[in-house]
């Protein structure tokens, strides 16, 4: 078997999120270096704060101002830091429950090593220089044998609250297609479509992805489709998407290749919009250095009888 | 409950490191006739097919609509799919037989973890406001809860690694498992876990049938009697939670009757050789249990199947006459936050 395809793939997505009340005045106390929790119907502080008891469900909008020092609960010690987390430098992951809270946030702890690090130490908030209304606004906690630290003062009544954070994730993949849709791709090269053959409903699939889904089997008989086909249902395409070169409208259809039992989706050029049609005759029109056709154009055939083609809809 | 329901057959793959070769599709189909065929049964025949999976593994939206193709989902079925490990896979397929709707059900689960960058991709389950920024991995907040335990007296750094190696020599037994046989504790990854006390990262799946009443008996020699089953969830919060304990194991076995009698045989998923300690604590477990015969999560743990296979590996068990009552516990999220218990029974001998 030839080698599996292999290519990276990253996956990146800013989601913009919105706030309730008790995160909002959380998060902008944090710019204005202020840590808030919230009380619970039973008295506990909980901090960070969420706007339902864990507990009870309640309603949760009483909010509290406790202090910037506080108590470690449990730890645990970061040799190798990895991307996105608080400090590039070895550090500690602990989980702090500020004083006045009942309960514990987690965040980072820069410590020398971890023999510098015990549960029930006293560490203090160090702050962000930039601070934009978010849990990293927290830079990390540091190690502290000072007083408790003062309380501002605040209410949690703040100008300009943050309504919303964006919270940006990136994952990068290693991604491999498997065997079936390898060898498909790989016979893009020689600009053949090679599709795979069920062994019990004799279908064949293009592209091939390695099962019949009608009867659940694996294909593995290789056949050599098209590369001319039948245009079998259609859409035209009247909004740009971004980053697309192709003036619209434009028309994007199914095309069942001669010789397949499943049809591709592709678009059509070489003929105005407005005359595509079920049935239209097409040819794949390769560029120089693609991996794939660019479009598909009409072959000048006549079209094809609806029954040649309709068990393909 | 007006049903019995039994898991009558169980099917998983080899557990490897990478799969590159194999889509999901392609490593989940062998797993599918494979179970299938312990019963004899079609596509066609099952009544209800559940699956679970993770987009986030696959790095694509909508990735099991392709796996589905393994089934064979044409002309249509009656299919549900959750965005979790298999065992809430089957806890719906569950009740979906007990509505008498369906007499039997296809339940599997799948997941390849190789392609990414699993601790990072587990970030993304996290509370997206104040922790996933942070991006605290798996492993860092599983050694939070083993310094946890350390600190309240529960364990300590050599019984630990204790468990990861018993877990593994008993995989010796377990050709499917990813790491067997005696090997090294290793450095630490977040101290205090070691190597030897984080699971392998693996690309595995699972399947189970499940059937009710009389079909069960027509279909398997032993079935493993569904006695109950619940799942239970904490809070998300890891700062609100007491670590050292997992009170939702607790009431979920409670509900699903583990403590009404006294289990031979336990299969616990518990990724970090810490949680073990924990699970242990919570379910009651004593030395009279067999536990994790099988080699456990530390052996082999493939996301989104390594809880399926938990229920399949304590069924199998039956099945074979070597445990009458079994436990088979699935977790899910950092720290233990979702647990599901399940009791299995197979008839007197
Ligand atoms: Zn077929």
């Amino acid at each position: 078997m030839p080698e599996v395809l292999k290519a990276p793939l990253v996956v990146e997505f800013p989601f913009t999120r919105s706030l309730g009340p008790v995160q909002s005045a959380f998060l902008t106390g944090l710019r204005e270096r202020v840590v808030l929790g919230v009380t619970t119907t039973d008295g506990r502080t909980l901090v960070p704060p969420v706007e339902y008891d864990p507990v009870t469900a309640d309603d949760l909008r009483d909010l509290v101002e406790v202090g910037s020092t506080g108590t470690v609960t449990t730890w645990a010690w970061n040799h190798a830091p990895r991307r996105g987390q608080p400090l590039t430098t070895p550090f500690a992951w602990v989980l702090v429950r500020l004083d006045g809270a009942d309960t514990a946030l987690l965040h980072a702890l820069d410590a020398p090593g971890p023999d510098a690090v015990h549960t029930g130490m006293r560490v203090r908030i160090r702050w962000a220089g930039e601070r934009t209304g978010a849990i990293t606004d927290i830079a990390c906690f540091e190690p502290y044998d000072g007083e408790p630290a003062e309380l501002t003062g605040s209410t949690g009544e703040f100008a300009d609250p943050v309504g919303g954070i964006v919270a940006a994730a990136r994952l990068d993949y290693t991604y491999s297609p498997g065997r079936a849709q390898t060898a498909y791709i790989n016979s893009l090269v020689d600009r053949r479509t090679v599709g795979e053959r069920c062994p019990s409903c004799r279908k064949v699939y293009v592209p091939p992805r390695g099962a019949c889904p009608t009867c659940g089997v694996p294909t593995a008989e290789q056949v050599e489709v098209g590369p001319r086909g039948t245009v079998t249902t259609f859409c035209i395409v009247n909004i740009k998407a971004k980053n697309l070169d192709i003036e619209v409208p434009y028309v994007y259809a199914h095309i069942a290749l001669d010789g397949a039992d499943l049809a591709l989706h592709a678009r059509i050029g070489g003929i105005p919009y407005d005359q595509v049609r079920m049935g239209l005759r097409v040819e794949p029109v390769w560029t120089d250095g693609a991996r794939y056709p660019d479009h598909y154009r009409p072959t000048g055939e006549p079209d094809a009888d609806y029954d040649a083609y309709k068990e393909l809809l | 409950m007006t049903r019995d329901i039994a898991v009558v057959a169980f099917a998983q793959t080899d557990v490897l490191r990478t799969t590159d070769e194999l889509s999901e599709v392609e490593m989940l189909m062998p797993v599918l006739h494979s179970v299938l065929d312990r019963t004899g049964l079609k596509t066609a025949d099952i009544g209800f097919t559940c699956s679970g999976s993770s987009d986030y593994l696959a790095g694509r939206a909508f990735s099991f609509t392709l796996a589905l193709d393994g089934v064979g989902a044409w002309p249509p079925i009656s299919e549900s799919h959750v965005e979790m490990d298999g065992a809430w896979a089957l806890y719906e397929a569950w009740t979906k037989l007990l509505t008498g709707d369906a007499d039997t059900a296809l339940v599997y689960s799948y997941g390849k973890s190789s392609p990414g960058s699993l601790r990072d991709v587990l970030t993304r389950q996290l509370d997206p406001y104040y922790v996933a920024p942070l991006w605290p991995d798996s492993v860092a907040l599983a050694a939070l809860q083993a310094q946890a335990l350390i600190d309240a007296g529960d364990t300590d750094e050599s019984a630990l690694a204790a468990i990861g190696v018993r877990s593994r020599r008993v995989a010796t037994l377990n050709s499917r498992a990813q790491l067997r046989g005696s090997l090294p504790q290793g450095d630490y990854v977040v101290r205090p876990l070691r190597t030897g006390d984080c699971p392998p990262v693996g690309d595995g799946a699972a399947a189970v049938i499940l059937a009710a009443g009389a079909r069960a008996r027509e279909l398997c020699s032993r079935p493993a009697w569904i006695r109950g089953i619940d799942h239970r969830i904490e809070a998300h919060a890891l700062g609100v939670r007491d670590l050292t304990d997992s009170p939702s194991t607790r009431l979920a076995a409670e509900r699903a009757g583990a403590f009404e009698r006294p289990v031979d045989t336990a299969e616990l998923h518990a990724p970090f050789s810490s949680q073990e300690v924990v699970l242990r604590k919570a379910l009651r477990l004593d030395d009279s249990v067999r536990v994790n015969l099988s080699g456990g999560a530390l052996a082999a743990n493939p996301m989104m199947a390594a809880g399926l296979v938990r229920v399949g590996e304590a069924a199998a068990r039956i099945h074979r006459g070597e445990s009458d009552r079994a436990l088979a516990h699935a977790t899910s999220g950092p720290c233990l936050q979702q647990n599901l218990v399940a009791v299995l029974e197979g008839e007197p001998r």
